[in-house]
């Protein structure tokens, strides 16, 4: 059981385990679909839907999950939630869908997915187990939006699609180029923080 | 003729102007977990191809001869991913049998493989175009290698910036992005590359 309370269990999925900026780990819709500021909270939604979904199935199967299968398991539920999402990604919003499907589909092989359903909703009764998958699904959800608010605003001169400066400052940022630059920069500045007020680690250590 | 040439722009295209990581940004785990010595780096990219390669062609059978007929192509996701996982166990058993040697160098690779998105979107995009047999293979046979590419570019960069002064919150991943961005500015010279496309 996990001594932390709720409140405390959300937190820390948007700020000390921050997938992004803190674990570094499943960065590959972080750069793809960020060029838009839809693109990016659609695909937020997404991941906080399907990780909340699969923390709670998990949670509750715990005591009939025979040790040994537990992977295979897991990645069962895993795929069968991201099919759901996938399935109703393509009938719902389809301008957004045909951007990013590819993407919607890889949720399945995300490593902070089977990660949380491994250490924490297999150990953990069902209420803790929906909070730690939503605190991690906002914090993905606000690394996505951080990411892609950045790229839209420099590279289209928009936000959401509506006009905010008439010129387009910088290009690049809606190039590959500028997706690893915007997330290197804002991990950079994330670390920043933590290092000057807190007196915390670097990322990815 | 025809065909070796357009499976040569196949190629060409999988490797070069849509490479895995920096356009379709896939496999990015990977690309900067595992990308901070030349030896690894090369023993990942060699295992990649491999079963990239393999579990394609596995999963093109599967989806041509067993989901299409049955109407199974909602499942895609579920089907594909036990497909490669299973693919990867029996590699892996086998490997330690037959080559103990072999086992020793890349079979660590493997059981990070199992559920890694460079691998499963090779099947899925496979589906999604409808590539012959051959087209797949050589599709990821291209992936593969444009992924190597890159992470032997990464490796051994990486490996000099070690060495490197930088200022202390860059220090680690975010500097590792910021060389990354620079490689993909590099990369884009190659969208030109095939016009007829």
């Amino acid at each position: 059981m996990d001594t932390r309370s709720n409140y405390q269990i959300f937190m820390d999925g948007i700020i000390a385990d921050n997938t992004i900026f803190k674990l570094a780990i499943s960065l590959c819709p972080a750069i793809a679909v960020t060029s838009a500021l839809k693109n990016g909270v659609m695909m937020g939604v997404a991941v906080m839907f399907v990780q909340t979904m699969v923390n709670l199935t998990i949670s509750l199967m715990r005591n009939f999950i025979h040790p040994r299968i537990r992977i295979p398991i897991f990645m069962l539920v895993i795929s069968a939630w991201v099919t759901v999402t996938d399935l109703a990604m393509a009938a719902f919003a389809r301008d957004v869908y045909a951007e990013m499907g590819l993407y919607v589909q890889l949720i399945v092989a995300f490593a902070s997915i089977l990660a949380h359903a491994e250490t924490f909703a297999s150990k953990n009764t069902a209420i803790p187990s929906v909070v730690d998958g939503f605190g991690m699904g906002m914090g993905f959800l606000f690394a996505l939006s951080c990411i892609s608010f950045f790229r839209e605003l420099l590279g289209k001169g928009t936000v959401w699609g509506f006009e905010i400066v008439s010129f387009k400052p910088m290009l690049l940022m809606i190039l590959p180029a500028g997706g690893f630059l915007t997330v290197g920069v804002l991990m950079a500045f994330f670390n920043w923080i933590g290092m000057r007020f807190y007196g915390g680690k670097p990322a990815g250590h | 003729m025809e065909t070796f040439n357009h499976l040569f722009q196949l190629f060409i295209s999988a490797s070069l102007i849509n490479n895995f990581v920096f356009t379709m940004f896939l496999g990015l785990c990977i690309f900067f977990g595992v990308s901070k010595k030349m030896e690894t780096a090369v023993g990942m990219s060699i295992t990649f191809t491999a079963v990239m390669v393999i579990s394609a062609a596995i999963s093109w059978v599967v989806w041509t001869y067993v989901m299409v007929p049955l109407s199974l192509t909602f499942l895609k996701i579920i089907v594909f991913i036990g497909v490669v996982a299973a693919f990867v166990q029996a590699a892996d058993t086998i490997m330690r049998k037959t080559s103990p040697d072999l086992y020793y160098k890349l079979g660590v690779y493997l059981a990070l493989i199992a559920t890694n998105c460079i691998i499963l979107a090779v099947p899925i995009i496979n589906a999604g175009e409808g590539y012959t047999f051959t087209e797949s293979v050589v599709f990821a046979l291209g992936s593969g290698m444009g992924f190597g590419l890159a992470m032997i570019i990464m490796a051994s960069i990486r490996e000099k910036l070690e060495l490197a002064r930088v200022p202390g919150p860059f220090k680690g991943m975010p500097m590792a992005f910021v060389t990354a961005s620079l490689i993909a500015l590099a990369f884009t010279g190659f969208s030109g590359l095939i016009s007829a496309h």
